[in-house]
């Protein structure tokens, strides 16, 4: 095993692991806002992955194109899922929050299966292709714009968080739901803006990803799983927590499939998840 | 939770409440001679899949009810049920019988394994916990050549029907009272079970885990049997469908629909009532094998496209179940006065 077969992995770790963090942030936000973990979140990112393939199949535009419209349908989503499902379950016992976005997800996943087939797609001849050469390691222009944009938007969702009001409000509605109403912060808006923000990160995981990743129905559920992750490792409502709790989830795949055996890279991550949890229950950078 | 039913507050209608006694009597003795009718073999089929999933579904409702943690992972006790016993009776010619309580033995113990670093976290951690386990359980069964690996086990069928093999050729009937035993076991022991001193000390853990602990009871101690329980009751089901079907592979006894439809069938019937999954199943089971008739095998997953719709509906509009439906006072204790 040479240097540069190390590095290539070490590489395209880095890289897949900016979308986890992406994908993971918006997990994060949500779960952090109101308590509540979107069991529906690898569903979310297919059904954004779905969304760009269609506009690429039906209306001929190119997934870097169509990438604004992917990320505000996922954000109408977002809000739509917050109106007419999470509204109504906030106050409910934890037990039955769990189980509504667990049914949501049996919910979009069973019907994509029905309206588009578990068949396999691919976008074809995309504006972006090929793949370039560094120092001996090949990076896949796709996969290389996708991990820029994704960390690109990771960066402008930490800048809104932390410094604009709208961002503070959401981190006070965070803190404490009913101060947060006294000082005219009206929690339920915040609670369908969470969930906006957070399925608009999805979409731009989705919408880039689709430039290279097979389309399919259960394409997300190991994304989701990678996210909860994620959570766990950054620490509960952490932002910054999952730009590194991705990059560690994407260097442990890559590096395990490589040095032990590719076909179990979803245990090795798991095993951080029993790890952390077990040690360190708070994350790397958990508020708690 | 002022519209959650207690499993407590079932208790006395078995002293006050005759008609209920003398109704489920009646429905015990109907069970038991319904073979004499001659049900066809679909009607068979029916029931022990009713049986099957009312225990699976109490299982679920012992964790998820009793001791308020969420495991979206529960198949795994299925199929390790499933794989101890027909791996023991394949490699060494183990009855089944035998088998099914070595099954138990282990579920309990990985449940122990598992529930020991994380019952102490939050709910949502566990849940993710389970649903992370489950899935890793699948891969491993699906690598691992000492259990068939994909392929699975095929059970070597006897030349004769066999109450030693646990197979029967030619007809549904030992079947039906076999999986009829372990439903009326498996319900009386989970009934006695939350009548007991461990079923209070789990609904007090379950309802206010600080108060629980400031009376003295160890939480993750008590949160990890109910565990050990509920994956014991799970996993006699796993040995006695793969007798049923005579093959084990990873992809059916690790199937995640199996955690997806106890979780459903026990959120429908009432989470936390003891006869709440028996009302889920009854609704449920019927629906899908009659679906699966008139719509076929694998048609489309139209049928989890409907569970995903009722869990959904149900956690907004009953999250008490559909138990939550009956007249209150025949739940309920009569007010002392």
């Amino acid at each position: 095993m040479t240097f540069e077969i190390i590095l290539q992995a070490i590489v395209s770790g880095l890289l897949t692991g900016l979308i986890y963090a992406l994908i993971a942030a918006g997990l994060s936000l949500i779960f952090g806002l109101m308590n509540i973990v979107n069991f529906a979140h690898g569903e979310h990112l297919m059904v954004s992955m779905f969304s760009s393939f269609w506009l690429w199949s039906l209306l001929g535009l190119d997934p870097l194109v169509s990438i604004p419209i992917t990320i505000l349908l996922m954000a109408l989503c977002g809000v739509l899922t917050h109106y007419l499902l999470i509204r109504y379950i906030l106050k409910a016992k934890m037990l039955i929050q769990i189980c509504a976005t667990f049914g949501l997800s049996i919910f979009i996943r069973a019907l994509a299966q029905f309206l588009w087939t578990p068949d396999f797609r691919t976008v074809d001849n995309p504006l972006l292709e090929g793949r370039i050469e560094a120092a001996g390691v090949f990076i896949g222009q796709p996969q290389l714009f996708a991990s820029v944009v994704c960390l690109f938007a990771f960066v402008l969702l930490y800048l809104f968080v932390t410094k604009t009001e709208t961002g503070l409000a959401l981190q006070a509605t965070a803190q404490d739901r009913e101060a947060a109403e006294i000082l005219g912060i009206p929690s339920d808006k915040m609670f369908a803006l969470g969930w906006a923000i957070g399925l608009g990160c999805v979409g731009v995981a989705g919408g880039m990803m689709t430039n290279y990743f097979f389309i399919f129905t259960d394409v997300g559920v190991n994304f989701a799983l990678f996210a909860f992750v994620a959570v766990a490792l950054g620490g509960f409502g952490s932002i910054i927590g999952c730009l590194y709790a991705g990059i560690i989830i994407g260097l442990v795949e890559s590096l395990g499939g490589l040095l032990i055996d590719p076909s179990f890279k979803l245990l090795y991550v798991f095993a951080i998840y029993l790890l952390v949890v077990i040690y360190k229950p708070q994350g790397l950078f958990g508020r708690y | 939770m002022e519209n959650t039913l207690n499993t407590a507050r079932l208790e006395p209608v078995w002293h006050t409440n005759r008609r209920i006694m003398l109704l489920l009597a009646a429905l015990a003795l109907f069970l038991v001679i319904f073979p004499l009718f001659g049900p066809n073999s679909f009607y068979l089929h029916l029931m022990i899949m009713i049986f099957m999933y009312a225990v699976m579904a109490q299982s679920w409702n012992v964790i998820a009810g009793l001791s308020g943690q969420i495991s979206l992972g529960h198949g795994l006790f299925f199929g390790i049920g499933a794989y101890t016993s027909s791996f023991l009776f394949v490699e060494y010619g183990v009855t089944p019988w035998i088998g099914i309580f070595i099954g138990m033995f282990f579920s309990a113990v990985i449940a122990v394994l598992i529930g020991i670093p994380m019952l102490r976290l939050s709910g949502h951690y566990f849940a993710i916990a389970t649903l992370l386990i489950g899935i890793s359980f699948q891969l491993v069964f699906q690598r691992w050549e000492w259990v068939g690996a994909a392929s699975g086990l095929w059970i070597p069928l006897t030349e004769e029907s066999s109450w030693y093999a646990l197979q029967f050729h030619d007809s549904k009937v030992p079947y039906y009272y076999v999986f009829l035993a372990f439903f009326i076991v498996s319900y009386f022991f989970v009934w006695r079970l939350s009548l007991s001193k461990i079923g209070f000390r789990l609904r007090a853990v379950r309802d206010d885990y600080q108060a629980a602990s400031s009376l003295g009871i160890d939480v993750s101690k008590y949160k990890i049997i109910a565990y050990a329980i509920s994956a014991m009751v799970m996993a006699p089901m796993g040995s006695l469908f793969a007798q049923y079907i005579l093959i084990v592979d990873p992809d059916r006894m690790f199937n995640l629909e199996i955690s997806i439809l106890v979780l459903l069938m026990t959120v429908l019937g009432g989470i936390g009532n003891i006869w709440g999954p028996l009302i889920g199943v009854a609704i449920l089971i019927p629906i899908s094998e009659y679906s699966r008739i008139y719509l076929g095998g694998t048609g489309g997953a139209v049928d989890l496209i409907f569970y995903g719709l009722i869990l959904m509906l149900i956690c907004i509009f009953r999250p008490a179940g559909l138990i939550s439906l009956f007249p209150k006072h025949i739940l309920e204790r009569k007010k002392q006065r």
